[in-house]
């Protein structure tokens, strides 16, 4: 048996080694996506690491650019409906109120206040569909798998009664220059109370299974965080800034549109910022948007859905811009009319497109799971950044 | 500093004789529009937010001559500014307008359309535009203008700035310095109309390859997919019910009887590509038409 003799002077050296000697890990680049699950489409972001550190994160967005804006200078305006549609297709229905209530500015037409209000419950219930899915999808982004499928199962019960309204569970299309397409159908007003109820249920059941928990914090609190200001001059909207503490709601603070102004709603803000943050505006929102539908079941005027508009859609020479609060932010169009079947030129602007440019300076010196998180919490639609 | 006045006297410029283009004096309120009835005989009150930012805009010291017109346009406030104070402006929205927040900046190109369609016959489902080049609200030099939208998110207002551009040369003075969100809108901008930012840090391609080579959004850049195949209400002309068949049938070869006895497999598929092509018109028909017949 011989003892095993070590010269200590070697065993000095492999401590230097492990401890002193840095290795070389140099910049390397990291292509996240264009087919990466946390981007939920094809958004690719070319990010240059230091180890686990991101140095610097270039978005390359464009795989989905379907060209809309050119394509709306080809479109009457009733065909145009079709196309944005597709643009933020979690919260279609929401997408179509901007750009008619631009067409019916231009023409000097009024939906009928049943209408409007109609338009309101459903643009509120399409923001609970989008949120629910971000509430549940969230969670998996952090490692918990649980939420998403509670997130799934209560939006289904949403986007049940937007198929029972409109026909489409996606894509409406129910929106008509002057009003809508159809009534509600017989039976839907109690059937969506009920619905609420599940949704402020699931909003509460979200706040323990997530809000609650200790890694979903860990993960999430002081990670990310936006400046109010930094944002505002990004242009990211909706829940997004509220989240920092910027107190800004197109339902309260912009030109009145639907029945927003005759509705009893608070806009909820949190100071820090972080993707908690955004988290938690969100889930309080949700619960807002159930209870501003209940207020519109209980105050929907009867009446007609269709003002008089004439057979062929001509729309007035002129210039508009409308914008609205959507689920992901705000929502606009400026529409420019020569008096023709279709529009001259539509910029749309979308929310997502401003949310996510300002990710090459939120991600600059965070950590690469963090980088999802980051992703998962501003949440954006891929149509609404390329259109 | 210098008064802005001569700039604000409602003298319509040839260029824009069009109705809501002249001065904050549409009969535009901020919160509903007019009927079109009214229109002359109704004195509009001008707005007052409109009247506070013209105020704060003319207070900024711009240089001579900045502000080249304003506009009222269905309750939003279009300023047109000189092309060497588009920068400027931005500076002046964000000090002294409280303008925090970025909307967007895009481009117009105003020269019309290659028309299409003229042998379209009554056919609606494709616009036409008109063939003179008109200018919409606040006015414009000439084809080629940019415009922007800021907005305030503590005093809650916005306004639109506008700015002509130089066909020849188009030029634009950069917003990145400003407001950091420009970058990504004026990288679309310059893909889109090519216009070149002057300032901007890295102007490359945002959504389109980066080989691609022209501007699509320019009016003379034709729409691809409608000369590969022209629009279907070109050439899927079927007879309305009530009349005659064979009445129109612009293929002869395709069917003699009528578009609808026709049943063959390749008839229906078109069939359904027609009938999502506008599904609109059909039920505005319903519901609209009422009125008038």
């Amino acid at each position: 048996m011989t003892e095993l003799q070590l010269d200590p002077s070697a065993l000095r050296h492999l401590a230097d080694a492990q401890v002193n000697v840095e290795l070389d890990t140099g910049d390397m680049i990291l292509n996240l996506g264009p087919q990466h699950p946390a981007t939920h489409g094809t958004l690719r972001i070319v990010v240059r690491l230091d180890g686990e550190r991101v140095l610097s994160a270039d978005p390359v967005i464009g795989y989905m650019h379907r060209g809309y804006e050119k394509l709306t200078e080809f479109r009457t305006y009733p065909q145009v409906t079709t196309l944005i549609n597709r643009i933020d297709w979690l919260s279609s229905f929401a997408n179509e109120v901007p750009f008619m209530d631009a067409a019916e500015k231009l023409m000097g037409v009024d939906a009928p206040p049943r209408a409007q209000w109609i338009r309101t419950t459903l643009t509120e219930l399409s923001r609970i569909a989008t949120f629910l899915l971000f509430l549940g999808e969230m969670g998996l982004q952090v490692g918990a798998l649980t939420p998403a499928f509670y997130g799934f199962r209560d939006r289904e019960h949403v986007l049940n009664l937007i198929e029972a309204a409109t026909g489409g569970r996606f894509h409406p299309n129910f929106n008509r220059i002057g009003g809508l397409k159809d009534d509600l159908p017989w039976g839907w007003i109690a059937e969506t109370r009920a619905t609420m109820k599940i949704v402020l249920d699931a909003c509460d059941q979200f706040e323990d299974l997530v809000l609650g928990n200790e890694i979903f914090e860990a993960r999430t609190k002081g990670i990310g965080i936006i400046p109010g200001a930094m944002g505002t001059g990004y242009g990211v909207s909706g829940s997004n800034i509220r989240a920092s503490g910027v107190d800004w709601d197109l339902r309260r603070d912009g030109r009145p549109y639907l029945a927003y102004p005759e509705l009893d709603f608070k806009v909820w803000t949190h100071p820090d910022g972080d993707s908690y943050a955004r988290y938690w505006v969100r889930l309080q929102e949700t619960r807002e948007s159930a209870r501003i539908v209940l207020q519109c079941l209980e105050a929907m005027p009867a009446g007609p859905i269709m003002a008089k508009v004439p057979r062929i859609i001509k729309v007035p020479e002129g210039e508009v811009w409308v914008e609205t609060e959507n689920p992901l932010g705000q929502m606009a169009y400026y529409v420019i009319s020569k008096g023709a079947t279709g529009p001259f030129r539509v910029k749309i602007r979308s929310a997502s497109f401003s949310n996510v440019s300002i990710l090459p300076w939120l991600l600059q010196g965070v950590y690469v799971p963090d980088v999802i998180t980051i992703l998962a919490s501003l949440y954006f639609i891929l149509g609404d950044i390329d259109r | 500093m210098p008064d802005e006045t001569p700039d604000e006297s409602p003298e319509p410029t040839a260029a824009e004789a069009a109705g809501d283009a002249t001065q904050d004096a549409t009969s535009a309120e901020p919160t509903e529009v007019a009927p079109p009835e009214p229109e002359p005989e109704v004195a509009p009150e001008p707005n007052p937010v409109h009247e506070e930012l013209l105020a704060l805009l003319r207070g900024a010291g711009f240089a001579d001559g900045a502000i080249i017109e304003t506009a009222d346009a269905h309750g939003g406030l279009v300023v047109r500014v000189a092309n060497d104070q588009w920068r400027r402006a931005a500076e002046v929205a964000k000090e002294h307008l409280a303008c925090d927040y970025l909307t967007f900046i895009a481009g117009i190109d105003w020269q019309p359309a290659p028309r299409e369609g003229d042998e379209a016959g009554g056919d609606t489902s494709s616009p036409v535009q008109p063939t003179e080049m008109t200018f919409g609200a606040a006015g414009s030099a000439g084809r080629f203008q940019a415009f922007a939208h800021v907005q305030s998110t503590t005093k809650k207002w916005g306004l639109t700035f506008k700015t002509d551009v130089d066909e020849a040369d188009p030029r634009v003075e950069s917003w990145v310095s400003v407001y950091p969100g420009a970058d990504w809108h004026e990288r679309e901008c310059w893909e889109m109309y090519g216009f070149v930012f002057d300032g901007h840090p890295n102007l490359r391609h945002l959504y389109l390859p980066f080989e691609f080579e022209g501007h699509p959004l320019r009016k003379d850049y034709a729409l691809l997919a409608r000369i590969v195949k022209p629009w279907p209400g070109l050439v899927d002309v079927e007879p309305m019910p009530g009349e005659p068949p064979g009445s129109e049938s612009p293929e002869g070869s395709a069917g003699s009887a009528s578009g609808l006895a026709a049943q063959g497999p390749g008839d229906e598929a078109r069939e359904v590509d027609q009938e999502s092509g506008s599904p609109d018109e059909t039920s505005e028909a319903k519901v609209g038409g009422g009125d008038e017949s």
